[in-house]
């Protein structure tokens, strides 16, 4: 192990550790311990400057309250979800069916459909940008929850394809081996054989796409516009303009917007993280 | 078709098989193809070809769009007998800035994943705390920052305040120092991801290897440098592949915490780009895919390595 394990260092090596611990995870997340405070203090604390000192009174329930029954917040965290859990499924659901064929049969083009699967992954969005608004409104999905969804579901399979042809590619090929001189036709062997080992991948992914979705800020903005649609990251600038310098709101909404994906990190964790450190090891 | 026996019979058995049972195995990874393949030749590939073909035109989205050549990319770069456009200018600068110092996260990454890289109880808790900014939305990330930036409130100035530093009009509001306010707020994520993936490294180093050159007397920077990051060479190419990646799609946290400002010295040329196609200026969607055309270009230089380094390990699997 490295560095060499604290347990083998002097004692007051181990201290100094212990007490450095807490110490720089203050230090990291300093910012939002801040804004966890501003959620909780009045506006009149703002108004006298008293940014940073102790609230003048705990208002965690007035502020949260305002957020949830006083504007659109519980709307943008609606689309947001509705959003989000049809492109968890869909992009799942695309990419386990290309990883499978990419991943279990040889054939010509195998590779180039898989580059390009992975190169369209790495483009910069933007380019994308013109023409994905221009077919989202020539099919009437413009400003709608189709029309996001869609787009995401599409983009996304690039990356979740990667990962899943990577996660076939490493089970033991003889047992599909062994289904086809039984007989099993190719879709049982995926039904069947496959996508219950796929298990791990699958909860991997549609935690990270969850969190993907859910933090997309650039498409909410160029494919949708006003509550009707918007999601909850596109939605935190109009709640911002309405409550324009009234930090406690701002950062209580903050608050809500950014917790379902920490909930769902802190839930699925392991998943989580495979997904995330996939070939981060060899 | 026959109608089936209500006696299931064994497949084996069965005299003719049809065409579709012939060949199935040649048939099967197209028909699970289908449908994933469509739908990213519909939304990414064609798109991108439809990008290059707008930027010779001019268009405002609505109407014709009129054949104009080069002419956008000659007003972009200042071909010819034009000036290069003054804004293009500053969001590419910004855009190297941007490259250059989003790739600190790697070694901060890595300095953090080995201060964490112990067994002490609670471990597991910080890290995943350690890791928490990674979760949160950009959009959130950019707010929280740019409230610790208030200028005369805000916790960065009280600080520097406190050493006799003074930025006026705030680190967001002055144009020298708006892009490092921006980018140390980007880093701040990026370095918790590139902590996980190093704390994944490792754990699977060969703890054979690091005990045999601890009894050669390999200690401290030379056992860091020659042992180990050879052995986290995986985990430092995808943290080079997402930082790289993540700094030249950087949007979110400009169009929050700036909205390219003050007087433009935060563009980058993604934020360019939109600002030029959708933004209340008018929708000039030919030239914005010209600024989309050249992030292209300087994002294809790091797409082809990556594609040839992971050919080059596809080459040696099975």
């Amino acid at each position: 192990m490295f560095p060499t394990p604290i347990a083998k260092r002097s004692r007051s090596a181990q201290l100094t550790y212990q007490a450095f611990l807490p110490l720089a995870l203050i230090l990291w997340l300093l910012p939002l311990l801040a804004v966890a405070l501003f959620s909780v203090k009045p506006g009149a604390d703002f108004a006298n400057g008293n940014y940073w000192g102790i609230p003048s009174s705990f208002d965690l329930f007035s502020n949260y309250g305002m957020v949830f029954f006083e504007s659109n917040m519980p709307r943008y965290l609606m689309n947001s979800l509705l959003i989000t859990i049809p492109t968890m499924i869909g992009a799942v659901a695309l990419s386990s069916l290309a990883g499978f064929a990419l991943g279990i049969y040889k054939f010509r083009g195998n590779l180039l459909i898989f580059f390009m699967f992975i190169a369209g992954n790495f483009v910069p969005f933007q380019i994308l940008m013109v023409p994905v608004r221009d077919l989202t409104i020539s099919m009437g999905l413009y400003d709608s929850i189709l029309g996001l969804v869609l787009f995401h579901i599409a983009f996304q399979t690039g990356f979740c394809t990667l990962f899943m042809r990577n996660f076939i590619r490493a089970l033991p090929y003889p047992l599909i081996e062994a289904a086809r001189v039984e007989g099993v036709a190719e879709w049982r062997i995926f039904w069947y054989v496959v996508l219950p080992l796929m298990k791990p991948a699958l909860a991997a992914l549609a935690v990270l796409i969850f969190t993907f979705i859910w933090n997309d800020y650039f498409w909410a903005v160029v494919l949708t516009q006003g509550p009707g649609a918007q999601p909850v990251t596109a939605g935190i600038t109009e709640f911002n303009s309405q409550f324009r310098a009234a930090y406690h709101l701002m950062s209580a909404g903050s608050i809500v917007a950014a917790l379902p994906p920490v909930a769902m990190f802190f839930l699925m964790q392991k998943h989580f993280i495979a997904g995330l450190t996939l070939g981060a090891v060899k | 078709m026959s109608v089936s026996p209500a006696v299931p019979t064994t497949h084996a058995r069965q005299p003719k098989r049809g065409w579709y049972k012939r060949n199935e195995i040649a048939l099967t990874p197209w028909l699970f193809l289908i449908l994933p393949v469509a739908f990213f030749l519909t939304y990414v590939v064609v798109p991108i070809g439809q990008s290059f073909w707008i930027s010779f035109h001019q268009w405002d989205g609505l109407g014709e769009a009129t054949w104009v050549g080069m002419d956008n990319y000659n007003r972009l770069l200042g071909l010819g007998d034009q000036n290069i456009d003054r804004k293009f200018e500053t969001s590419f600068w910004n855009n190297i800035r941007w490259l250059v110092l989003y790739l600190l996260a790697i070694p901060m990454g890595l300095f953090i994943a080995l201060f964490l890289n112990q067994t002490v109880t609670g471990i597991r808790l910080y890290k995943s705390l350690f890791f928490f900014p990674f979760v949160i939305s950009q959009v959130v990330v950019g707010l929280v920052f740019s409230w610790f930036y208030l200028p005369n409130d805000g916790l960065f100035e009280i600080i520097t305040g406190f050493f006799g530093l003074e930025i006026s009009g705030g680190v967001l509001g002055n144009p020298n120092t708006a892009t490092y306010g921006i980018i140390a707020a980007g880093l701040w994520p990026q370095t918790a991801y590139c902590m996980i993936l190093y704390l994944t490294g490792l754990n699977a180093v060969d703890s054979e290897q690091v005990e045999a050159a601890r009894l050669d007397g390999a200690r401290g920077w030379r056992m860091l440098w020659f042992v180990i990051i050879p052995q986290l060479k995986p985990a430092t190419f995808i943290a080079f592949v997402v930082t790289i990646i993540g700094a030249l799609r950087s949007f979110d946290l400009i169009s929050i915490m700036t909205n390219g400002g003050p007087f433009g010295s935060t563009r980058v040329l993604s934020f360019y780009m939109f600002e030029e196609s959708l933004s209340e200026f008018g929708f000039r969607m030919g030239y914005g895919a010209a600024i989309a055309v050249v992030l292209f270009f300087i994002m294809l230089g790091f797409i082809v390595y990556f594609l040839w380094s992971m050919w080059q390990d596809e080459k040696g699997a099975r």
